[in-house]
């Protein structure tokens, strides 16, 4: 009878805890809203590792309550009561969640995954806390800053109970928590810190000024990330425009030609690539995620024909009469944008990064560098190698530039420059086509896609001079880093007007562009 | 094409005959405004769409032959003329938007909250001063383009990619919202010019009629250039720039006379077209639209001065005719049109017919 007894303490001393936490749902299940929230703000700023699944399940809407309002667990197939064995009675009726709810339950959660023993959960929970970080939850921050010992987590941590601190009543908590917060390089604390100083809404002078000397050095912090920053837009850009440009400068310092079709070359490409995608989700999805470099070698050929199938019909016929070249390929640039529209749409078409492609690499706190512009980048420096080893160690690059430095001579010397045309032809086109494989990993695909990079190549080539891969790079990195750098200080439209009047005053100095090819020739 | 075609044409069929022929035109045109006064029901009356298309086509009728004195007479060809027209379209557009707001700011700037007009836009209330914004704003802007370009000799497909940037770089000004362009939207809703309402029919017979006026007026100095020296100056200079240089002629104000002169006649072409069609937005500055004009004068005949004419009134034509009935195939059509004219019709409509003549 005694150990009976004992059995049954013993019993309910084990339950003893579950049952206190098994209390929870119950109470939030039977509060109303207010103290629904009064709930939720007591569990951020006191955590149970028991309650996670309660948190989590609210948070994913899957908790309902029946009749009695027992709370429950929705799972496939029915309900699980969430404490306890009961059976609900009648249907049970979910759980609705306001805003103002959900935002508690955010804070919440992130104070129970502080406990999480995965690190990066752990900073997670820290930088969500940097935003709607609770005052009642300073206690816990302080606790858990001591216990911490990944320096990120740690690091993150600091700046939430900063940012916490900054409303304490004590002036002298307030002036460590500014100092605390310029010793940072986060965007967020120059936003804090930017709102303390507006509006004099920090009172205590010293602490004013501690939190002008801390902006100044955050901002300072700042700055080298966003420079960075601009400086590697300005490089994707670049390479970019490298892309569209160097088939362009190639042709047009082969046969004297603007060709207005080579924006729908890089269109093409483009759509080439959405065709690899379909085909290969079809056929072969297992390697779906390889499709882009499939895609290549597809885009080139494809453009590459088109090209050469252009340069047979139309532009062979105009030899020597550059602007009518340029007219009658416009004319064909407006039947390939029109002739896309009516077999795919005039609405963009999906091209997805695949798993590889997407994502970016954190450097600085402001600075992510995406994966997708990073090869990008990568990839048209390899294109460049690549015609540059074309042109200078193969016999088709030989008679390239034998046909660019002087075609009669050329042609005497016994240089096929029929065939020379149409084939750089070719690859001028193809190599818009891998730049129309590169633009879709990072921009929509629609048929007015080459329309937008058209002027910018142009501009290049003009820039660069012809006939010299030099020189592209040189103009295309050079204006796309100029465009990025003058767009956040004077905006996009006042850039591109101020890069046209440099390139026109540029001009004045250098009229052959920036790498001239030597020759005495003259019209 | 030692001479302008048009004088050799014209010594072939005789003065005569050419005379009647735009004597006919000219009567036509000036009957049709005259005969949309007719009351509604009467069997001759000309509809206010019919006035209002063939004022349009007109409008362009006069680029063209702009565009025809630059590429057709001096050999640079210009992607930009869209800029200039639209430039004195804006300029006659915010008249108009200052005429139907009267004292207050235009609709657009008081919708985005303006409190006073941006310098740029001051005095245009005094139809005066919009008149000379109409010449100045885009016969400075060619004379300062053009200054520099000419005086670097850019020419060739440089010269027409670099117009074609500027009227890019213009389409984007002219887009924004906070620059007092009225942005996407636009000039549009006007309702009087000089105290006449806008849409009454004797206001549009008489818009109709300085339309035909100035183009009229273009057609004859533009002769009269081509026939004096300068004309064949720049004729010359088109053929072998070098040898004209090295017979003691400086080029560059030969070039920036014509260049200026032309970018005003779109000017003034735009500033007719902006009350008549009733709207005027960025678009026009489209690089497609300047492209567009290209092809008119190609299409008629460069250096003929009557073929870019033609050129216009034909591709406008079909254009209105196409978007009605086959919307889809427009776009291939003008692009077959591009090369056809290029490939096979090397002096326009005029060579064919002036060949067609010949025995």
């Amino acid at each position: 009878m005694n150990t009976a007894l004992h059995r049954i303490l013993l019993l309910l001393l084990l339950a003893l805890p579950w049952a206190a936490q098994a209390g929870d749902a119950t109470d939030y299940a039977h509060a109303s809203p207010a103290r629904q929230a009064k709930l939720l703000e007591h569990w951020a700023a006191a955590p149970a590792p028991e309650r996670l699944p309660l948190i989590e399940a609210l948070r994913a809407n899957r908790v309902a309550i029946d009749q009695d309002k027992t709370p429950f667990i929705e799972e496939a197939g029915g309900y699980r009561a969430l404490e306890g064995d009961a059976e609900p009675v009648g249907t049970p009726k979910k759980l609705r969640l306001n805003n103002r709810l959900r935002g508690l339950l955010n804070t919440a959660l992130a104070s129970h995954q502080l406990f999480a023993d995965d690190p990066a959960q752990r900073l997670s929970a820290a930088k969500r806390l940097q935003r709607s970080g609770k005052p009642e939850q300073l206690a816990l921050l302080e606790q858990r800053l001591e216990a911490e010992d990944d320096p990120a987590v740690s690091e993150a941590l600091t700046l939430a109970l900063a940012n916490l601190q900054l409303d304490a009543a004590d002036p002298a908590v307030r002036l460590a928590a500014v100092r605390l917060l310029g010793e940072t390089g986060a965007p967020m604390a120059r936003v804090r810190l930017e709102n303390l100083l507006a509006d004099e809404a920090e009172t205590d002078a010293a602490v004013r000024k501690a939190a002008e000397t801390s902006l100044a050095q955050v901002k300072r912090k700042l700055l080298f990330g966003e420079l960075l920053g601009q400086a590697f837009s300005g490089l994707s850009l670049g390479s970019i425009l490298l892309l569209a440009a160097l088939g362009l400068a190639i042709t047009f310092g082969l046969l004297g030609v603007i060709n207005m079709a080579h924006g729908e070359m890089l269109m093409l490409g483009a759509y080439t690539t959405y065709m690899v995608q379909v085909l290969m989700a079809r056929l072969a999805p297992e390697a779906l995620a390889f499709y882009p470099l499939v895609a290549l070698p597809v885009a080139f050929f494809v453009t590459a024909a088109i090209g050469m199938a252009l340069e047979r019909t139309v532009i062979r016929h105009l030899y020597g009469r550059p602007l009518e070249t340029l007219l009658a390929t416009w004319g064909i640039s407006l039947i390939l944008i029109q002739a896309v529209r009516v077999l795919f749409g005039a609405q963009n078409v999906e091209v997805a990064n695949p798993g590889w492609l997407s994502g970016g690499l954190q450097v600085l706190p402001n600075l992510v560098l995406p994966y997708n512009r990073m090869v990008i980048i990568g990839f048209a420096l390899f294109v460049v190698l690549l015609t540059w080893l074309l042109l200078n160690k193969t016999r088709l690059g030989l008679n390239v530039r034998a046909v660019t430095q002087n075609r009669n001579m050329a042609a005497c010397c016994g240089v096929p420059t029929g065939r020379i045309d149409m084939l750089a032809f070719g690859l001028g086109s193809g190599i818009a086509g891998l730049g129309g494989v590169a633009l879709s990993q990072i921009g929509n695909v629609g048929p007015d896609l080459g329309q937008g990079y058209i002027i910018d190549s142009f501009l290049v080539v003009v820039l660069g001079g012809v006939g010299q891969l030099a020189g592209s790079i040189f103009a295309a990195f050079g204006l796309g880093i100029a465009n990025k750098i003058l767009e956040p200080q004077i905006g996009a439209v006042l850039g591109k007007i101020l890069i046209l009047a440099l390139i026109i005053l540029f001009i004045q100095k250098r009229p052959q562009g920036l790498f001239a090819l030597k020759g005495r020739v003259i019209d | 094409m030692n001479q302008p075609l048009t004088l050799t044409a014209a010594q072939k069929a005789g003065p005569k005959l050419t005379a009647v022929a735009l004597g006919a035109v000219l009567a036509v045109l000036i009957a049709m405004p005259l005969l949309h006064l007719l009351p509604a029901d009467h069997a001759l009356h000309v509809s206010a769409y019919s006035l209002t298309l063939v004022g349009k086509i007109l409008c362009y009728a006069i680029v063209a032959l702009a565009l025809d004195l630059v590429w057709g007479y001096a050999g640079l060809l210009s992607l930009g003329h869209g800029l200039f027209f639209a430039l004195g379209g804006y300029a006659m557009g915010m008249y108009l938007m200052r005429q139907s707001a009267g004292d207050g700011l235009p609709a657009f700037m008081s919708f985005l909250a303006w409190t006073e007009l941006p310098w740029y836009w001051y005095g245009t209330s005094s139809f005066l001063w919009a008149m000379c914004l109409v010449v100045l704003a885009p016969g400075l802007l060619a004379f300062v383009f053009g200054f520099f370009a000419f005086r670097s000799r850019i020419k060739g497909v440089y010269f027409s990619i670099m117009t074609q940037a500027l009227t890019f770089a213009g389409m984007l000004l002219f887009f924004r919202n906070e620059t007092g362009f009225g942005g996407n939207n636009g000039f549009t809703d006007f309702r009087t010019i000089l105290g006449f309402p806008i849409a009454a029919p004797g206001t549009r017979a008489m818009l109709f009629l300085a339309t035909v006026a100035l183009l009229a007026g273009s057609l004859l100095l533009g002769w009269k250039l081509a026939r004096s020296k300068f004309g064949r100056v720049l004729t010359a200079l088109r053929d072998a720039e070098n040898r004209l240089m090295f017979c003691g002629y400086d080029p560059r104000g030969y070039k920036l006379f014509i260049w200026t002169l032309s970018a005003v006649l779109c000017g003034l072409a735009g500033a007719l077209y902006v009350p008549q069609v009733g709207i005027i937005n960025p678009s026009e500055m489209a690089p497609t639209q300047s492209i567009e004009a290209a092809v008119w004068v190609a299409l008629g005949g460069r250096g003929t001065l009557i073929g870019p004419l033609l050129g216009a009134g034909i591709v406008n034509g079909m254009k209105s005719w196409f978007t009605v009935a086959f919307p889809e195939y427009w776009l291939f059509a003008l692009g077959a049109l591009f090369i056809i004219v290029t490939l096979f019709l090397p002096k326009g409509v005029i060579g064919l017919v002036r060949r067609r003549g010949e025995p």
